[in-house]
């Protein structure tokens, strides 16, 4: 069974985010990159299912700058079998619907059963492309998933879809997208063999050239939608801790909650 | 007459969403704002009947699209009835409530129409004719202003508990217009077979008014009951932080932060919470906040429009009976 595990390098959620003054970039010199969380249940969930059926290939495929190679290595680490990393300056400033087309033409050459990725990277939290790329490579999708059983003769996959409220089970037909959600798995770390077997194990590289795309296509180009500018979130105006013993301030703050802040 | 606004109005057991009306109402504006017509498109299995509610909120037409085989939401089903409205309809805006359905619909329908998704949008204007999209990035550290120059529709969901609901005017009506399915069964690739209802989830934490939540400081899970009994008194739903759920407390579905769910409510109540940069990235942009704490440098102060330094154990029991005597005033 061959699984393809899409994964993205994004800022720690521990970072600290500032933005260039005077663009609609982000500083990106004093932050730390990890393996996209979300991702990391999909990598995860790609070998347990490689070593329950005791077969089958994980390719792990990844866009972006140089550096994204270490999240890549990271993946292979943890027991990935092959890499493949989009990497082109071209490909910069890619929205969602520019990154699925890069994969889709990435993964036109790929023979794979099953496609993982995490259900949004917490950098641009669209939540897009893992269903975008099913869309253009024509496979369904089942989106926001805790739970995946795969079919004997890996036709077909059953997955628990997290929505409001509840749990629904979905089947669908193989090959599809799958994107995960917490509660999937509890993601391994890699072992220091892990890590030193990785640094032997083919990292393919492609750029937007090799992929078959034309410039209009490619990076901030080829997006549908453009980032005009970013800012801060509006600060909320200063609370105040209500004085007092705390049962007198319990009994305050219902009353502010009714007069003052008029939401009971 | 510039090309129209259509809201895809997403309804649950044949009854609109709240954020559905939060999209047809700022639907409307937006439209209004073009000089053009607002339309919504209501899809589903036994909805022939509810189309004709959007009129009130503003919507010029609605075209429903009602089959058994669209009962609950799946990509192929929905995208194909959506797709075809918006073939007949030609909008150049598409809006849609940011809940389970509309992030998948949403942006499946992007790479099917080749356009462009601004997700999980907390503000929307027009500029030069124009959507201009204010979303959060980086858990809500950083907001983006977005637009969609080139491709039509310009789709944008909207975060559910943010836009206002316009104040139905009966005297409005809209014009109802079936499309039909046309659904062949090998279309329809994904299938759900069940339904699983969380339990003690009634009221979904992203569509609750008011939220009570606790941290770390609650200490087990039978220690949450004290905040249950609050949250009955107020009509409210009970959350979790992820400290919490990781103990194995509540369970994953009500874990309010960036790996859990954005919440938006009117009043959140965080008991035992310390505040950490996730915690807040999924509760922040709460109208009001309460924080109750042992520990008065915690970080949720510095959020909390009221603060009580104090033992939870102590405090929520007097807010449930302050709180019960108030409402039993009315």
């Amino acid at each position: 069974m061959n699984i393809v595990v899409l994964v993205k390098q994004v800022p720690d959620t521990e970072a600290k985010i500032e933005i260039k003054p005077g663009t609609a970039d982000i500083v990106t010199e004093t932050i730390t990159y990890v393996v996209n969380p979300y991702d990391e249940y999909a990598v995860e969930e790609a070998l347990r299912i490689k070593e329950k059926r005791g077969e089958g290939e994980v390719t792990v495929v990844g866009m972006g700058p140089d550096k994204a190679t270490e999240a890549l290595r990271t993946c292979l680490a943890m027991g990935g079998d092959k890499a493949v990393h989009l990497k082109d300056d071209a490909l910069e400033g890619s929205d969602a619907y520019a990154t699925a087309l890069a994969l889709s033409k990435a993964l036109e050459g790929l023979p794979y059963d099953l496609i993982l990725c995490g259900k949004q990277a917490v950098d641009d939290d669209n939540a897009a492309v893992g269903i975008e790329l099913a869309e253009l490579l024509g496979v369904p999708h089942v989106a926001v998933v805790t739970k995946i059983e795969i079919s004997d003769d890996k036709t077909s996959a059953v997955c628990h879809r997290e929505v409001e409220g509840a749990s629904e089970v979905v089947e669908t037909p193989l090959p599809a997208v799958i994107t995960a959600q917490k509660g999937l798995n509890e993601p391994r770390y890699a072992s220091l063999k892990g890590i030193m077997t990785a640094k032997r194990k083919p990292i393919d590289t492609k750029d937007a050239a090799g992929l078959g795309l034309s410039p209009e296509q490619a990076g901030q180009q080829g997006s549908k939608i453009k980032v005009v500018s970013l800012s801060s979130p509006p600060a909320r105006a200063e609370g105040k801790i209500v004085p007092g013993e705390p049962a007198d301030a319990a009994r305050e703050v219902i009353k502010l909650l009714r007069e003052e802040a008029k939401v009971i | 007459m510039a090309n129209g606004v259509l809201v895809f109005a997403e309804q649950r057991e044949g009854k609109f969403r709240k954020v559905a009306l939060e999209a047809v109402s700022e639907g409307k504006r937006l439209a209004d704002k073009i000089g053009a017509e607002l339309s919504a498109a209501v899809i589903g299995s036994g909805v022939e009947n509810i189309g004709g509610l959007l009129g009130a909120y503003g919507a010029a037409k609605v075209y429903v699209v009602d089959d058994a085989a669209l009962d609950n939401y799946a990509p192929d089903g929905y995208a194909k009835a959506l797709t075809r409205i918006v073939k007949d309809t030609e909008p150049t805006i598409l809006l849609m409530g940011c809940t389970s359905t509309g992030r998948d619909l949403g942006a499946k329908m992007a790479a099917r129409l080749a356009t462009g998704l601004a997700a999980d949008c907390t503000a929307l204007d027009i500029k030069d004719g124009k959507l201009v999209a204010t979303r959060p990035m980086y858990a809500g550290k950083v907001m983006a202003e977005v637009t969609c120059p080139d491709s039509m529709p310009q789709i944008a969901t909207i975060r559910p508990n943010v836009f206002s609901v316009e104040e139905p005017d009966k005297t409005k009506s809209a014009e109802v217009i079936k499309v039909a399915a046309e659904m062949s069964p090998d279309e329809l690739r994904t299938r759900v077979r069940e339904v699983i209802k969380a339990a003690g989830g009634a009221v979904d934490l992203t569509e609750a008014q008011i939220i009570v939540s606790g941290g770390r400081g609650m200490g087990g899970a039978e220690q949450f009951k004290v905040l249950e009994e609050l949250a009955a008194v107020l009509g409210a739903a009970v959350g979790a932080s992820r400290s919490a759920v990781d103990a194995g407390w509540r369970d994953h579905q009500f874990q309010v932060g960036q790996t859990g769910k954005t919440v938006s409510p009117v009043l959140y109540i965080a008991c035992g919470i310390s505040g950490a940069i996730q915690h807040l990235a999924g509760m922040k942009t709460s109208k009001v906040i309460v924080a109750v704490n042992k520990d008065p440098e915690a970080p949720i102060f510095k959020v909390a429009d009221y603060g009580i330094v104090g033992d939870l154990f102590e405090v929520v029991p007097i807010l449930s009976e302050e709180a019960k005597k108030l409402l039993a005033e009315q």
